[in-house]
């Protein structure tokens, strides 16, 4: 070419750029890694992809008969940053108001007098104010809360057309397309994880983000907690990592008294939280 | 709002459509109750609300179905109940139910009732009203004694399969409340029995109502002896309804679960006006207290001896605080059960609208639109007593009879 002319300094601009691409390779392959969706990862880590869930191509397709899926929350190390309400939203077009939640973060302050305060200020998305307290703050945490995937679900139960069901991988469903929005579902879901979308006026719900999940992603959720206080994974494989957390947990599941058996498992979970 | 609740508690899922469906489907099962009392157990005095009950139960069903329609984010889908049911789902059943009931049970029962009629009334006429008859005798015409025996027994057995379809049908639309786990407010076993009896209530005072007030339209003498009982079966189903709910109350207190601080805060700040004044004040002890002192029940003519024209009003005012209070039943089960959250932290709100699908004007328009039914039904098969057709036997394939023709 006319001007290939040797730059100042005597480096010509073949060898910068060389230079450059050489330097940089690092970061971009870890990048790189970071979006490869069914990137192997270390099967005992929190953000590890569901067991042997193929994505690439080539690959088996996905046998949802061969999954059973579930979550851990370890109460202990949510820090409350609502990244997880955040990043839920985003991810699966949830309505930006502060009424329209698949998963929130509440806050439990206990007082001196034992009783609780729980708020749950736009889910937790915008932090969390400084709590009052007139006699005195004896402890607070953090409880993420999301659909329970319940093996006993009373939401698919009462459906009248089926247009909510379980899926043989443990995730409960609706089916948008089918549902009639009589909000049956609403009323029967004790966990209040259910609700009505305002555009598509249908019922809508936590679905662990199957469309990631059947990719070999874990939900956007657990992606982006900080902490790990959220495990995805399988309920019954003993290399799961949500096995493990379960192994190393008092596990507890929310109003265990009304038998819906639910897949979102807690650890260190306080009486308070209902 | 007060307390905690959850982000998604913050619309109330079921409003005053839904309030408006369990009050309809009760007068249905109600007015319906009262005509097999007349039918089945025949009671001879109130055999002059019998063909009225009758259609009112129609007119009241045919517009039931409206709100939960309206009510429906798709209700373009709505068939798919029928179509694709989820046989574990107790709302599944509601297409069922209501289907049996309108043709199984409503539809039949007038039809045999009002056959020989529909044959008499259109005999030898012309016009649009007489021809509308001869097609809803669908063709069968014969007057003969043993028709007419065949239409009365006919009858008779649909009626007695009607009164446990018209249990079914409240007592499943009480189901449907009873059965949700996750609402400590509706969840109870004595729901769909509640559901059933406070709907017997609003139908025997429905029918005071309707029979005065068509009476009056009518410049017909008021049966006095009808009214009596109809006072008096008024009394001894608000005393059932009043001790179940009692029954349910007490229950609730007694065992004192986790739900009972929300639900006792619920009570006493956001139920103070529907509840304790609407239902149990108006709608319940003072029709009890008066239909008690006045009502011909164990004594022959109550224990006041309130003079005819003033006893008949009184009947009126306390079936419309009836109304009233079992209108408030209503609202304080759908609305009471979305008031508080489910984490039994907190209380919210509702406010009605004016407008909208959801509004005071749409309910509205949609309770009095089974009035609107009413009178055409009235004015096609007309139930007046006097306006009966009187058939003698009638040997088949005979002359004509002359016969009362409708007013």
């Amino acid at each position: 070419m006319a001007d290939e002319r040797p730059t100042p300094g005597g480096i010509d601009r073949r060898a910068f750029v060389g230079a450059c691409v050489a330097a940089a390779a690092p970061l971009v392959l870890s990048a790189a890694q970071q979006a490869a969706p069914a990137a192997p990862a270390a099967p005992d880590t929190a953000h590890a992809a569901p067991d042997s869930a193929q994505g690439a191509t080539g690959t088996p397709r996905y046998d949802p008969r061969t999954h059973y899926y579930g979550m851990g929350v370890d109460v202990s190390k949510c820090i409350g940053c609502g990244q997880c309400a955040a990043a839920c939203k985003a991810e699966n077009n949830v309505p930006l108001d502060p009424h329209h939640f698949r998963t929130w973060v509440e806050r439990y302050v206990i007082h001196e007098n034992a009783e609780a305060t729980v708020d749950s200020p736009n889910g937790g998305i915008d932090g969390f104010p400084a709590p009052v307290a007139e006699g005195g703050v004896v402890r607070s945490f953090f409880v993420p809360k999301l659909c329970n995937h319940c093996a006993n679900p009373p939401c698919v139960q009462v459906c009248p057309v089926g247009a909510t069901f379980s899926t043989e991988d443990g995730v409960v469903l609706v089916d948008e397309s089918y549902c009639i929005g009589c909000r049956y579902c609403i009323q029967a879901c004790p966990y209040g994880a259910r609700f009505l979308h305002p555009v598509s006026h249908t019922a809508q719900k936590c679905t662990f983000c199957y469309h990631r999940v059947v990719q070999g992603m874990v939900p956007a959720c657990v992606e982006v907690c900080p902490t790990g206080a959220r495990v995805f994974g399988e309920v019954h494989r003993p290399s799961s990592p949500l096995t493990r957390f379960r192994r190393f947990n008092a596990i507890q599941v929310l109003k265990p008294h009304l038998n819906t058996e639910p897949k979102v498992f807690y650890a260190n979970l306080d009486g308070q939280v209902r | 709002m007060q307390g905690y609740i959850y982000p998604n508690e913050f619309e109330l899922q079921w409003s005053l459509l839904i309030v408006v469906y369990p009050y309809l489907t009760g007068l249905v099962a109600g007015a319906f109750i009262l005509a097999s009392l007349a039918r089945v157990f025949n009671v001879k005095e109130v055999q002059p609300t019998y063909r009225l009950s009758l259609l009112t139960a129609l007119a009241f069903l045919i517009a039931a179905p409206l709100p939960l329609l309206g009510h429906l984010g798709h209700p373009e889908r709505a068939y798919e109940i029928l179509m694709t049911p989820n046989t574990r789902s107790a709302m599944a059943m509601f297409g069922f139910v209501y289907l049996w009931y309108l043709m199984m049970v409503l539809l039949l029962e007038i039809w045999f009732d009002y056959r020989k009629d529909l044959v008499v009334w259109a005999r030898g006429k012309t016009g649009f009203l007489a021809s509308f008859r001869r097609l809803l005798t669908l063709g069968v015409t014969d007057l003969s004694e043993e028709a007419l025996r065949f239409d009365r027994r006919a009858g008779k057995l649909i009626t007695i399969i009607g009164i446990p379809s018209a249990f079914l049908l409240h007592g499943y639309v009480g189901f449907i409340f009873g059965s949700i786990k996750a609402n400590p407010w509706w969840s109870s076993v004595l729901m769909p029995v509640v559901f059933l009896f406070s709907a017997i209530v609003s139908g025997i005072a429905l029918m005071l109502v309707i029979y005065f007030f068509s009476t009056m339209l009518r410049s017909r003498p008021v049966d006095m002896a009808c009214m009596d009982k109809l006072g008096a079966f008024l009394l001894y189903a608000l005393i059932v309804d009043f001790s179940l709910e009692m029954l349910d109350f007490t229950q609730r207190l007694y065992e004192a679960e986790e739900s009972i601080s929300i639900l006792g805060q619920m009570l006493s700040s956001r139920l103070v006006l529907s509840l304790i004044i609407l239902q149990v004040l108006i709608g319940t002890i003072v029709p009890l207290v008066t239909l008690f002192l006045v009502a011909p029940t164990v004594r022959k003519r109550g224990f006041l001896k309130v003079p005819d024209e003033f006893r008949r009003l009184l009947y009126f005012v306390v079936a419309v605080f009836i109304q009233i209070g079992i209108f408030s039943t209503r609202w304080n089960v759908v609305i009471g059960g979305q008031l508080f959250s489910k984490s039994l932290r907190g209380l919210t709100t509702f406010k009605v609208g004016l407008l909208g699908i959801e509004g005071i004007l749409v309910a509205g328009a949609i309770m009095l639109l089974p009035l609107v039914i009413l009178y055409i039904l009235v004015k096609v098969v007309p139930p007046w007593p006097d306006a009966e057709a009187l058939v003698e036997s009638e040997p088949t394939g005979a002359d004509p009879v002359p016969a009362v023709q409708p007013s």
